[in-house]
């Protein structure tokens, strides 16, 4: 038997909460973090998309001003949420050279990138910052909760678009399977709601262009979804070898039970229509889960809300359950939080995680009118899970056709 | 043109931006990597950002000399005279 792996500390900065406490409390009870965006540059450019999910608290205020000055915003967020994470655990004497790190970023330090090259248009080589590359490189937000944590076991950076969250979750477990870490924390952390990404994104008619509504934009399952809507933030969720958590008597959320990650190998951007790579996603997870399909009560769907990437989900979910689809609560969590992009798939664990700990399934909001080819039986108002023994799951995709699916099971 | 007293005055301003430390703490006799704890990245923010209140221009090549606040005040004066 591999060794088991439990969740024991959660953190979170996102749009429906600046840590998890509040996170949990909204996501219960159904709330919008899409906004208008008041910054200039949205009529200075003349943005299709004029909306986002902002972080609810700012990390540049929550962390020092020096701190928050050498890292780039995505980087700042994972500070917060891993901090959050592990004060949340009560860990204390710890083996420094036994704790890893495994933190993902879907674009890495896109503001920091973008200012230094507009500083180098406009002023000049002298002026571009000489913290600039260690800002922007995608391992930042992993260098710098190794730093701020002294972990010393390894710091990783899965990188797979929209899937690195959850494929963070999956590296934390073989590390510690493998036994090249005891402790590790991992998570995302995502800071992208720039002109140049809104831009981009918008050009392949990616995000919803409900500017006049951005609170109803996020619409996963709806038949009038149009696109998902950008968030930033950050997830962190610390995991621990079973058997040193017992030995500090630690609270355990969940056992992070097995992970499943492929790939595609069909489109660059568009899922497989038939959800062939999720499907075999899936069935990894449970199957490195040792968990059957009918023992899985809860799924945090991916679920973006564009036309269509909702459906072949859907479709793998069907081919994976069968008849038991029917009795999954699914949480769209991102027609609440908007879509995370690297960092999604790590809040949305916390989400899982919390889900099997409270026995409560998070809320689905702006499901008006849901689409006839989708069938699922979508939490939309507070849901219980049951008693006894539960297993959640975490779906996460990214452009390039990553899959990755995580296992959450009830202790 | 700063007298020597606005300088380092002006200095303390940019040390403590980048670093946090208290703007007292910046004083003329005061190594910039044994007693301030500055790095050599934070260093260098912190000449670009003297080139830019002082309007002069510090040679990369000279950064190395600046080892205490003093020659960092005398060595903007001179250039500013």
């Amino acid at each position: 038997m591999p060794r088991k792996v439990v969740i024991t500390g959660l953190g979170a900065t996102t749009p429906i909460g600046g840590d998890v406490p509040t996170m949990w409390r909204n996501a219960l009870k159904g709330v919008s973090g899409a906004r208008t965006l008041e910054d200039d540059w949205v009529a200075e450019f003349d943005l299709p998309v004029t909306f986002a999910c902002r972080a609810s608290n700012p990390a540049g205020e929550v962390l020092s001003r020096v701190e928050a000055k050498r890292m780039d915003p995505s980087t700042q967020f994972a500070v917060v949420a891993a901090r959050e994470a592990w004060r949340d655990s009560g860990i204390e004497e710890i083996d420094h050279d036994r704790l890893a790190v495994a933190f993902a970023t879907g674009i890495g330090g896109v503001w920091t990138l973008l200012d230094a090259w507009d500083t180098l248009r406009e002023k000049g080589p002298r002026r571009v910052l000489p913290m600039t590359v260690p800002m922007l490189m995608p391992n930042g937000p992993a260098a710098a909760v190794s730093m701020d944590l002294g972990a010393r076991a390894g710091a990783h950076t899965p990188v797979s678009a929209c899937a690195s969250g959850t494929e963070a979750l999956a590296m934390g477990i073989d590390l510690i399977r493998t036994g090249k870490a005891d402790v590790v924390m991992t998570g995302g952390a995502e800071a992208a709601i720039h002109p140049m990404p809104i831009a981009a994104f918008g050009a392949m008619q990616a995000l919803s262009r409900r500017n006049d509504d951005p609170e109803h934009a996020s619409r996963p399952y709806d038949v009038d979804r149009d696109g998902f809507v950008m968030g930033e933030g950050a997830g962190a969720l610390l995991l621990e070898a079973e058997e040193h958590a017992l030995a500090r008597g630690a609270r355990i959320y969940a056992e992070l039970a097995g992970a499943g990650v492929t790939a595609d190998a069909y489109h660059i951007t568009a899922p497989d229509p038939e959800g062939l790579g999720a499907t075999r996603a899936l069935k990894a997870a449970l199957f490195d889960a040792r968990v059957q399909p009918e023992d899985v009560v809860h799924i945090n769907a991916h679920a973006t809300s564009t036309p269509v990437g909702d459906k072949p989900e859907y479709t793998a979910l069907k081919a994976t359950f069968g008849a038991h689809v029917d009795n999954l609560a699914v949480s769209a969590t991102k027609s609440q939080t908007g879509h995370l992009l690297g960092a999604s798939g790590a809040v949305e664990s916390v989400m899982a995680a919390l889900a099997v700990y409270e026995r409560q399934a998070p809320v689905t909001i702006n499901l008006e009118r849901q689409d006839p080819e989708i069938p699922l039986d979508v939490v939309t108002s507070p849901r219980n899970l049951p008693a006894g023994d539960i297993v959640a799951l975490n779906n996460s995709f990214g452009f390039g056709g990553h899959n990755a699916v995580v296992v959450f099971r009830s202790i | 043109m700063a007298s020597n007293e606005e300088i380092l005055a002006g200095l303390a301003e940019i040390v403590n931006e980048e670093t946090g430390l208290a703007p007292e703490a910046v004083e003329l006799d005061k190594s910039f990597t044994d007693d301030l704890d500055i790095d050599s990245i934070s260093m260098m923010t912190i000449v670009v950002n003297a080139e830019e209140k002082f309007g002069v221009r510090i040679p990369d090549e000279e950064v190395k000399n600046l080892k205490t606040v003093g020659d960092a005040v005398d060595y903007i004066a001179k250039a500013q005279a």
